[in-house]
């Protein structure tokens, strides 16, 4: 049970002896002390199992599979900035679909080699980011919701009139995507989609556990829990919110390149305010600041979506929305901030006994 | 050593037609002792904003050393050797004891920049952190989430978060309000025992510890400064307990 509570922890931390590191005898140098650090524990190992498993059990379901890994990509980004440092982002869909048109307009334009294509995403989502990002760490809550929402709405707009360059509402088709690394052809089974899929959603996931566990994690959380106290620490609390919104929006737009490369389509609809909204449902979902809550809430509501829509296609949204509301009244933290706290409960009855 | 004597020049800090402080005219000088005392509302929190760039003073200047640091943002002034406490404590909330210290250790040593290494592996930084905790006997709290602890140690906390940062001045707004006597005077041990060149600043409303731990107090009463000097010369002044008993008598 206690490997349980490790993958949910929004810290994770395993126990760490200090014993060969504390200079002075303290009674603590007895005791483990706990604090960010990137053991991979045995639920983790399970989780990332979970996809290899669904290759082989559900053969016929590779391209959901592969589009719940590409939109959890894209709330890991958005559980950077809200789960991590506090910034609320109604817009974030702007970076997701900027990176989707980066991609797509390379591949329609001949440029179909899908790892250079994704590399030209991410900079052209980072470095929007990076100016949007001035303008978000003006304001508090409410403005940056406005904000982040009013640039997602101007993106929209401005990709529905360039029609000649995006296609407009008809969305932009005609990529020429080009096999991966050369050799493997993107093929109709989603095979090849979804290795490649799972391949960055993974690699990235690594670098940013990495990242949250670092002190400058502990800084964005630090601006979380306390921004008040972070000046008089030192911080330099905008560019620190600045940086980590241009990982983020880096992030989001490789999730909008990886979607447009493998379904070979961009809709208008990737830079939509639905889809932010959506991502936000996610996120919240599977709970906040603890990186596999994005993973687990884009599953459970991409899954839900498939299924509940396969049996009543108009009002699918309705269960979504009840679950929503249960989670937020019933088990603040999301799926597995719940899951924590039935399991910590477990735990200590065990020990009464 | 750089000089790092802290000095303002007429400050002045006004919210329309209220004066929170007019005309402050004061020098620290390193490894000073120094008292603010006054009845409430005197401004003396505000003028450690003031001095902190938590607030930007309506007329006036702040000097640090040579340099003039009124318009200097607040970060920037902590990495020139100056940090706070808070009056009410102003920590971080959902993390534990260790992590705030320990982010506190990595901003002075700039690892924020390091981020592919984890906390947990900064040995240097933890065994930093502990020693810290130790002198303020918190050892046994580094695990403990910070809003889940009594008030007392939490003011604990608020102190170790500023000594984190080695500052050469410590300014402090009412470091023991709130916490039982006899712990208070233990605070006060562990801030008699920084290094003699660091210059402490403090708020204190209890006058044994002020008489005891200050070597210069400053009396500010209305906005302004009423007087400065030795405790010896405060003690004798008759406007002093003017002021003070002038206060009991409303309350």
């Amino acid at each position: 049970m206690s490997a349980m509570t490790d993958i949910v922890s929004p810290n994770a931390s395993q126990p760490v002896s200090i014993a060969k590191t504390a200079m002075t005898p303290t009674p603590a140098s007895r005791t483990h002390l706990n604090l960010p650090n990137d053991r991979w524990k045995p639920m983790e190992i399970a989780f990332w199992l979970l996809p290899v498993i669904a290759y082989f059990a559900f053969p016929g379901y590779l391209v959901l599979i592969s589009q719940i890994m590409i939109i959890g990509l894209f709330a890991l980004s958005l559980d950077l900035i809200l789960g991590y440092a506090g910034i609320v982002s109604l817009g974030h869909a702007a970076f997701f679909g900027l990176g989707a048109y980066t991609a797509g307009l390379l591949a329609v334009h001949g440029w179909g080699e899908p790892v250079s294509g994704l590399l030209a995403a991410a900079v052209v989502a980072g470095v929007f980011g990076f100016i949007v990002s001035f303008l978000v760490v003006r304001g508090q809550d409410l403005t940056r919701l406005m904000v982040t929402l009013g640039i997602c709405l101007m993106l929209h707009e401005a990709a529905n009139k360039a029609s000649w360059l995006t296609g407009g509402v008809d969305g932009l088709s005609g990529m020429m995507v080009g096999n991966l690394f050369g050799v493997f052809e993107f093929d109709l089974n989603g095979t090849v989609a979804f290795w490649y899929s799972f391949a960055v959603l993974f690699v990235l996931f690594v670098v940013l556990r990495r990242m949250v566990k670092s002190p400058f994690g502990l800084s964005l959380i630090g601006i979380r829990e306390g921004v008040r106290r972070m000046p008089s620490l030192g911080v330099n609390v905008n560019r620190r919110l600045i940086a980590i919104f241009t990982v983020s929006a880096t992030i989001a737009g490789i999730a909008g390149a990886l979607l447009a490369q493998t379904t070979q389509f961009v809709g208008l609809d990737s830079l939509g305010f639905p889809r932010s909204a959506e991502l936000l449902i996610m996120l919240v979902l599977g709970g906040t600041g603890r990186l596999y809550g994005a993973l687990v809430g884009a599953a459970v509501f991409m899954v839900a979506q498939d299924y509940i829509s396969g049996l009543n296609p108009a009002y699918w949204q309705f269960y979504i929305g009840l679950l929503l509301v249960f989670i937020v009244l019933f088990a603040r933290g999301g799926i597995l901030g719940g899951l924590e706290k039935l399991a910590a409960g477990f735990k200590s009855k065990k020990e009464a006994v | 050593m750089s000089d790092i004597t802290l000095r303002t020049e007429g400050l002045s800090k006004r919210w329309g037609a209220f004066h929170a402080n007019s005309d402050v005219s004061l020098t620290f000088k390193p490894g000073a002792r120094h008292a603010l005392i006054g009845p409430n509302g005197a401004g003396k929190t505000t003028f450690i904003n003031l001095l902190t760039g938590s607030f930007l003073p309506s007329s006036g200047k702040v000097y640090l050393g040579g340099e003039d640091i009124t318009t200097l943002p607040q970060h920037e002034r902590v990495h020139r050797g100056m940090t706070r406490t808070f009056q009410l404590n102003t920590l971080f909330a959902g993390m534990t004891v260790l992590e705030s210290v320990a982010l506190a250790i990595s901003e002075r040593r700039g690892l924020q920049s390091v981020w592919y290494k984890t906390v947990a592996n900064h040995p240097d930084v933890i065994a930093e952190a502990m020693e810290l905790l130790a002198t303020l006997k918190l050892t046994d709290q580094a695990n403990s989430i910070t809003r889940s602890m009594a008030y007392g140690k939490q003011r604990l906390v608020e102190i170790a978060l500023a000594l984190a940062t080695r500052p050469r001045i410590l300014l402090l707004d009412e470091p023991a309000a709130g916490i039982p006597s006899a712990e208070s005077k233990e605070l006060f041990e562990v801030l008699a025992h920084l290094p003699r060149d660091v210059t402490v600043l403090f708020i204190e409303h209890d006058m044994g510890l002020v008489f005891r731990f200050a070597d210069r107090i400053t009396v500010m009463v209305g906005g302004k400064v009423l007087t400065e000097g030795t405790p010896e010369e405060i003690a004798a002044d008759p406007r002093v307990k003017e002021v003070y008993l002038g206060e009991a008598e409303h309350a």
